[in-house]
């Protein structure tokens, strides 16, 4: 038992490590540009380089490397400050998807683009009425001689705003079970009749979109499966969706808490002398160095060329409520002034304010804690899923709430 | 990357697994827990025979050499037999000890009867209620001997000797003193602890005949050193246990039915046991750190073993407690096993440290790795 790479696995980091040592964009390369061209500028290079998307096979812009490689090279490039996040879902859900439901004429002509980062893609599943039952949504596709014809609204879509693509999945029959009724497309998202409206979230920011279809025409060469097949074409990008958004590193963890808790005083004291403070580090530590470690062991799997399984799940159920949980602690730690959301009179310049108003969306985005906890229970554990009231039932008539 | 136990150590652990499944079934715990014994002799003797005992100790002294990767193993399968024997007492304490301070003459005798099993050891640091200190210890030695009072010792009355933490007036402190049990200077009577399956004694020592072990005024530190050990070998057997009372929570949910359908199938069960494994995995993957640590003899030891340790004990009374629950009332009864986990997991949680001391413990450690 070693943290040590094999000689194969040592020659490639030192490989990756020296190319990026001359390549990362300078500030001076980036300045000016706003964060989709930082973006584009550094996945271009990567690609022109062949250390884009390197699981890929070579013809796409890969260099077919192996499962334990891509986590080396990302552990690599994650030492330097890089401009990225945009291409998460064209390269880690859409273009999965493409390669294992695509035909030749898609691969050819989309995974190259998606590898140097041209162009950027968006997935376009969740609906006000299709959440965590997902199967629930009802934009309906009607076929109407080559095209489909789509109506409805799409929700929570990161990026619709900048995407050249996106990834749909629609209702093409109401008269069957839910699962059954569906069919997966892909869209150019400039399509007449798509439209984007940006969400306000409870941060005051804007990341996500609603986006509505209004008569858009899709052609039936961009369906991807058989018309009905849509929810198992759906589960292969669903998949990939858990191994694209992983974990997550926060701001917020030990070390930052142990700083406020050095510097901020209980009783004329350090925080920090406190135990019931000492405690609650502890505690954070222990998940913190657990996650890093079931890593790990995920790592040793993957280098002994096995494939990780659903157990992976526990990186975002341990770690989004933590980080909810350690902003607000450390605002406690604060006191009155915790209170105090300001770049310059707040403590960590407002990083602890805007984790905790941040943090309720890690909770929910891409699987709630409570469906990860079923993921657990259901696939690693083995136990039975809830009774579904709708199963069996044609979706026209399952029961529908007023929210 | 390789992270991970090598096929050697987990063939060991399908045998260790087999060997406790045919030896220390359900009904030898259960034995014990009803009966006056203080461990069951007849695995503790089998145990010895498959040279568990002799594992880390070094071939020189009749021992098998072999690293602490193996006795990890050995010890989650242990927490998972919830086995009723004096192993931790005599191996991750005594043992450790003894490799840690012994003068030649001391290994020469003591640890080729530990590796065969022809002697028990264990440790006395408690003096009674609340966290032990070198400032609280009373044990002192005098002109004729040792004289004090050391509660709980765990296999108090079944150990042929105890490694003693006295007071010293040098050095840190306290000093290591080896008594042999046998002779009249100590009387143990038994001790009941919630545990009814382990033994546990108060060691009253009267002028007991006694000798160092490692320098006087050097027992603080060897004390705070030897926990650190014990406590990744500990951990792995709370993750041992803390599995089993997952897995047996698991399968009682699958087979019992209320409203007509089985109670795996309520999210509150399920989402009960999502956190029985979280736990289980995020510490099983510390008392790796932990075990990798123990076995580099790295300086990150410290932090390593109290981050083991704080996850194990955390994971362990949790899915004890949560078993129980999820069985109702039959988990309530003595005739259930249940029981056998629930006492199990709160025993190890306080006997080298409770969550609490080692909670401090790691931010100790966590401050001391800042610095260097």
């Amino acid at each position: 038992m070693d943290f040590n790479d094999t000689s194969e696995e040592a020659a490639f980091r030192a490989e990756a490590a020296a190319w990026l040592k001359d390549n990362v964009p300078t500030q001076d390369e980036l300045a000016g540009l706003d964060d989709i061209a930082a973006a584009k500028l550094w996945q271009k290079r990567k690609y022109d380089a062949g250390w884009a998307c390197i699981r890929w096979e070579k013809k796409y812009g890969g260099r077919e490397a192996t499962a334990i490689e891509q986590v080396i090279w990302n552990q690599e490039e994650a030492k330097y400050s890089t401009p990225g996040g945009v291409f998460v879902i064209g390269q880690g859900m859409a273009a999965p998807t493409l390669m294992t439901w695509g035909k030749p004429e898609h691969h050819d002509r989309f995974l190259p683009k998606l590898a140097s980062g041209e162009e950027i893609w968006c997935q376009l599943f969740s609906e006000p009425a299709g959440g965590s039952d997902l199967a629930a949504l009802r934009t309906k596709a009607e076929r109407d001689g080559d095209d489909w014809v789509i109506n409805g609204q799409k929700i929570w879509t990161s990026g619709a705003h900048y995407s050249d693509y996106g990834i749909l999945v629609v209702r093409t029959d109401p008269n069957v079970p839910k699962h059954k009724g569906l069919s997966y497309f892909f869209l150019d998202m400039k399509s007449p009749g798509v439209e984007i409206k940006p969400i306000k979230q409870l941060t005051g920011g804007a990341n996500f979109n609603e986006v509505y279809f209004t008569d858009v025409r899709i052609p039936d060469s961009q369906r991807l499966g058989e018309v009905g097949q849509g929810w198992q074409v759906a589960l292969t990008t669903l998949m990939n969706e858990r191994a694209a958004i992983g974990g997550g590193g926060a701001g917020v963890n030990v070390d930052v808490a142990y700083r406020i808790a050095s510097e901020v005083m209980i009783d004329d004291k350090p925080a920090i002398e406190d135990s019931a403070v000492r405690a609650k580090l502890a505690d954070w530590y222990v998940q913190e160095s657990g996650l890093r470690f079931t890593g790990y062991r995920s790592m040793t799997a993957m280098s002994r060329g096995e494939i990780p399984g659903p157990e992976n799940s526990i990186g975002k159920l341990v770690g989004a409520p933590k980080t909810q949980e350690m902003a607000s602690y450390c605002m406690d730690l604060l006191e009155m002034s915790g209170a105090i959301w300001d770049d310059k009179l707040s403590k960590e310049a407002g990083l602890l304010q805007l984790t905790y108003m941040g943090a309720p969306g890690g909770r929910i985005a891409g699987g709630t804690d409570e469906i990860m906890a079923n993921i657990i229970a259901e696939r690693v554990l083995g136990m039975p899923q809830e009774p579904r009231m709708d199963k069996g039932m044609s979706f026209s008539e399952v029961p529908t709430g007023s929210n | 990357m390789n992270f991970e136990f090598s096929e050697e150590q987990e063939l060991l652990r399908e045998q260790a697994r087999g060997f406790l499944g045919e030896h220390c079934p359900p009904t030898a715990v259960r034995a014990v827990l009803n009966g006056d014994a203080d461990f069951d002799e007849a695995l503790w003797k089998k145990i010895c025979e498959m040279g568990w005992t002799a594992t880390v100790i070094p071939e020189e002294f009749g021992g098998l050499g072999l690293s602490y990767l193996e006795l990890v193993v050995i010890a989650e399968e242990l927490g998972r037999a919830v086995a009723p024997v004096p192993f931790s007492s005599s191996v991750y304490l005594a043992t450790e000890a003894l490799l840690a301070c012994g003068s030649q003459e001391q290994k020469d005798k003591w640890l080729p009867l530990l590796a065969a099993g022809e002697a028990i050891g264990t440790f006395a640091l408690a003096e009674g209620n609340g966290r032990p200190s070198v400032k609280s210890l009373k044990t002192r030695m005098g002109a004729s001997g040792l004289t004090g009072r050391k509660i709980p010792v765990a296999d108090g009355r079944a150990a042929d000797f105890a490694v003693v933490v006295g007071a010293s007036d040098s050095g840190d402190g306290a000093s290591w003193y080896l008594v042999e049990l046998d002779q009249p200077g100590v009387s143990r009577d038994a001790v009941q602890t919630l545990d009814f399956s382990r033994g546990h004694a108060v060691l009253e020592l009267n002028d007991a005949q006694a000798e160092l072990l490692g320098g006087e005024g050097a027992g603080w530190a060897a004390t705070e050193r030897l926990l650190d050990r014990a406590a990744v070998l500990f951990a792995w057997e709370q993750v041992g246990l803390a599995d089993a009372a997952m897995i047996q929570a698991r399968d009682y949910a699958m087979g019992r039915y209320a409203f007509g359908r089985a109670i795996a199938s309520y999210q509150a069960i399920k989402h009960k046991l999502a956190s029985m494994y979280v736990k289980n995995t995020l510490a099983r993957s510390n008392c790796y750190y932990g075990a990798w640590a123990l076995n580099t003899d790295s300086a990150e030891l410290p932090l390593a073993a109290a981050t083991a340790r704080v996850g194990a004990i955390q994971a362990a009374v949790f899915a004890a407690e949560e078993n129980v629950q999820t069985h109702g009332g039959m988990g309530f009864t003595w005739e259930f096993d249940c029981q056998f986990f629930y006492r199990r997991a709160k025993l190890l949680g306080v006997n080298v440290g409770s969550e609490g001391y080692w909670q401090d413990r790691l931010i100790t450690a966590y401050e001391q790795n800042n610095a260097a």
